[in-house]
Order: C-alpha cells, then structure tokens, then sequence
C-alpha cells in the first residue's frame, strides 16, 4: 500500500463518477447521430426524437456535477484526483452542450425537410462522422488516461474546420445562383457550424483529458497540439 | 439546537450534490436515540439537552472544537462514564428502544452489544491471540478452543488483520505496530459480536498509512455495525461518514447527512467551523 493510493470507496466513487460521463458521452454522440442522419434521410420522426428528448441529458449534468461536488467536499483530493474531478465538471458541461448543439441541429433539420434538397449532402455527413469520432476518441483518451489519443482529437478539430468553410462556400454559390435556396441552405451552414462547435467540445475535452495526465495546460497553445 | 436528519434547505448545490451521493440512508431504522439528554462532571454541564437519533449500520461522526462535548456523548452510549466519579446522566439514552439509563440494566451486557475503541490503542500485555479471545473467555462466550480459534481469526480478519499476524498469533501484542495494535483493539471489541462500536479518535494517533486502514475498515465495518466515531479531524468525518453531528459547548447545534454538512450546513456556527473560522 502506498500514501498516494486513494482509499477504496474513494476510487469506487470515481470509477462510478466515470462511469456517468461515459454514459452522457455515449448519449450526446448517439443524438449527434440521430440528427445526422435525420437530416440526410430527412427522417422527421427520428429529427422530432432529438429534437424532444433532450431531459437524460440534462439530468444526468446535473447529477454528475452533484457527485463531483460531493466528491471535492468530501474527499478533499490532491494532484490526479484533484485534476480528475475538475476535469469531470468541465467534461460534463461540454458533453451537455454537445447535446443541445444536437437539438440545434435537429431544429435545423426539421426546417431543412420543409424545402426542396439544396443539393446531396456529402460534406456535413462526413463532418457528422468526425465529429462523433472525436467524440468518441476524446472519451476514449479519458478512460484509458491517453495523451496520445488526445493530441489526434485536437489534430482533427483542423479537418472539421476546413469542412465547416468548405461547405460555407460551395453553400454560398448556390444562394447566389437560386434565392430561393437561401433558406435552406442556411439552415445547412447552421448545421455545419453546430457539429464544428461539437468538434470544439471534443477538443475542449481532449484538452481537459491531457492536463488530467499530465498536467500540463494545452489550451490556447497550439504549438503543443502536434505532440503524441 | 438539534436538528432532525430530515431537515431539508431550499434547492442549492447541496440538493445537486445528494443526488450524486450516497442513497439516503433515513429509511434504516433508529439503532440509538438520546432524549433531552444531560451530563454533568460535578457541578459542570458537559452536555446539554441533547436529542438525536442515529441509524443502524451507518458511520456517525461527531465533530467539534476540543471540550465540545463529543466524547463525553459518545460515552454515554455505553455507559463508559460511569467510571468516573461525580458524574451524572439525565434524561434517557435509548438503544434498541431500551433505556439504557433505567435501574436494572445489565452494565457489563451492554458494553459487549456497544464495543468501544480508544484514541490511544491500549492492547493487553498478552500475546495476539490472547487479546481477541480476552472478552469471549471472560464473557463465556469462548466455546471449545477450535470455536475461540475460530471465533479470533474471524474477527482478525473482520479487521484487516489476519494476513499481517496469522503466523504471529502467539507473539505479544505490544510487539506490534501502532496501527496494527489499533486493529487489534477493534478486533478485540468485534470478538464478542457487538451491535455497535464507538471510535474515539481511533486514528489521531496514527501515521498517513495507518490512518487509511483504519478509514477503510471503517467503511467495510458499518455494513454488519452501526459506528460513531469522534474526530477532531474534520477530514476524516468527511471521508468516512455518512451522518455528522456537530457539537458546540455541550450542544448538538446540528446533526444532517454528512455531504449536507460539508456543503451546505444549516446554521452559521457550523459553516464556521467546517469552513475553519474557528476550532
């Protein structure tokens, strides 16, 4: 036994603190999905399910900030554990802002099914799948406690950029060519900025995941982010 | 003041931080209830009119500053200040619904059903053994020696100890550890199957690593006992307990769950004093 080792109940608590997150995590990126893809099939009933199911979310940020705060009064941790309940709490509000970006997009959608297509979609799908991956990825660098995965997210957040202006811009000439597409389009770029603000939470998570590890504050610093 | 465990505050962070912990405990039933309770040393009032009830097989913790009244209370529960000249309870202590207090209760009886462990370990100069088996001998509870050898190693190894003293059951206790002694004393107090067990400071006196065992034990222990401990470290109630008593000058000012305690307690003086003010 050494000092460091946090009692049991100590680390049960935050295996099951983990445990919620990963569960809230698996939630927003499974509705990131459910908008996608409701908006490609222009799926109204799997939109309207996104759109009104949003409360598993919300109950689980507020429980999840509950056990953190608990566990910081209770426990009072020090290094790792300290960085791992604050990372939790910042975790849990970006994971909970995926979620609303998830109803933003399925708002959008539903607008989007009331016109005619604007064009195939292929770009916002494939930003759809980065940004699930990256979501994914950036709790996968949580739980296993990878650095390396983490610097990928943060590396894949550039891909989902250029995307989000890709789209911008080839969206663009179609507004200027056919007024009436406007509408529908700007839902389009809506989206497109909705699942670059989700791959903005994944990176805020991959950040939060790389100072839990290893303390070091990468935010801000982009010199760091080709590490790993 | 005492304050019912069931007393409730307006949402606040403390409502968020219930739902994350532990589930409440208040549908256990009430193992120990003081009424109006009073002591006094001589002509000093140790402990005014305290009023409270504690559940079964959950871990209370009693804090407040040095004189406050916390181990004079914890005491009562057993009867352990009879010993000490000049002294006297009013009002009632019940356990199991009994008034301890009232004429005709059998003293020696309700120690074994209410074990205690001290600040200070305080192991017989016998071998290890023999300090385990003490209160089932003298109790007539040893039964054949396969039974007392049976009877030790369960509760050597209710706590925690076994591993380290199997192959030294012979040797003598105080060649022991400060740490392993205070395992000792709680596998003495367990040996003769307790319903409680009160810890007075069971780990001031120990160092980091030492400390840690006995706060784990104390988590496994309250699953099969109901355990009030006394400590002047507000830390450890923290991490052990599931209730907190706080005292003040002989006064229970207020008595919640013990995440209530530390987050969002009702009264001022309580928020000084786990917020370090004063004490």
């Amino acid at each position: 036994m050494t000092v460091e080792r946090a009692t049991r109940h100590f680390q049960e608590e935050l295996e099951g603190l983990q445990a919620r997150l990963l569960e809230m995590g698996g939630l927003a990126e499974e509705r990131v999905r459910m908008a996608v893809h409701g908006l490609v099939t222009r799926d109204t009933t799997l939109i309207d399910t996104v759109m009104l199911g949003d409360e598993l979310i919300n109950e689980l940020h507020i429980e999840i900030d509950g056990r953190c705060f608990t566990l910081l009064a209770l426990h009072q941790p020090m290094a790792t554990d300290l960085r791992s309940i604050v990372a939790a709490v910042k975790i849990n509000t970006d994971l909970e802002r995926v979620g609303d970006l998830a109803v933003n997009i399925a708002e959008a959608a539903r607008r989007y099914t009331n016109h005619a297509p604007v064009k195939k979609l292929i770009d916002i799908p494939q930003m759809g799948d980065i940004a699930q991956a990256m979501l994914r990825d950036a709790l996968d660098s949580f739980v296993r406690r990878d650095t390396g995965l983490a610097h990928q997210v943060l590396n894949e957040d550039d891909r989902l950029d250029a995307l989000k202006t890709q789209v911008f811009r080839e969206l663009l000439t179609y507004m200027l060519d056919d007024p009436s597409t406007v509408e529908p389009a700007l839902d389009l770029i809506l989206v497109s900025r909705h699942l670059e603000r989700i791959g903005d939470h994944a990176t805020n998570i991959a950040e939060d995941v790389i100072f839990m590890v290893s303390a070091l504050d990468v935010r801000h610093h982009s010199s760091n982010v080709d590490e790993g | 003041m005492s304050r019912d465990a069931t007393a409730t505050r307006p949402p606040s962070l403390a409502a968020i931080a219930a739902r994350g912990g532990p589930p409440p405990a208040i549908d256990r039933p009430v193992k120990i209830q003081a009424e109006g309770l009073n002591f006094y040393y001589g002509g000093t009032r140790a402990l005014e009119d305290i009023s409270i009830r504690i559940h079964s097989n959950v871990v209370t913790a009693f804090i407040g500053p040095s004189g406050c009244g916390k181990s004079t209370f914890l005491r009562t529960l057993n009867r352990m200040n009879d010993i000490i000249p000049g002294t006297c309870a009013e009002g009632k202590v019940l356990v199991d619904g009994v008034d301890i207090y009232k004429p005709g209760v059998d003293v020696v009886e309700l120690r074994r059903r209410v074990g205690m462990v001290f600040q200070k370990s305080n192991p017989f100069p016998k071998s290890v053994f023999d300090n385990v088996a003490y209160g089932l001998r003298i109790n007539g509870m040893a039964g054949s020696h396969s039974e007392l050898a049976a009877r030790v190693e369960e509760s050597l190894r209710q706590a925690a100890l076994w591993d380290e003293v199997k192959d030294r059951l012979h040797d003598s206790a105080l060649a022991m550890s400060g740490g392993q002694q205070q395992r000792l004393c709680i596998a003495r107090a367990l040996a003769v199957r307790p319903d409680i067990l009160l810890m007075d400071e069971p780990a001031s006196a120990l160092d980091p690593i030492a400390t840690q065992r006995i706060e784990e034990l104390v988590y496994d222990l309250k699953t099969t006992y109901t355990i009030l401990i006394v400590t002047h470290n507000m830390q450890q109630a923290a991490r052990v307990s599931d209730y907190t008593a706080f005292f003040w000058l002989g006064r229970l000012i207020e008595y919640d769950r013990t995440e209530k305690m530390f987050t969002a307690p009702a009264e001022t003086l309580t928020e000084d004093y786990v917020t370090g003010r004063f004490g």
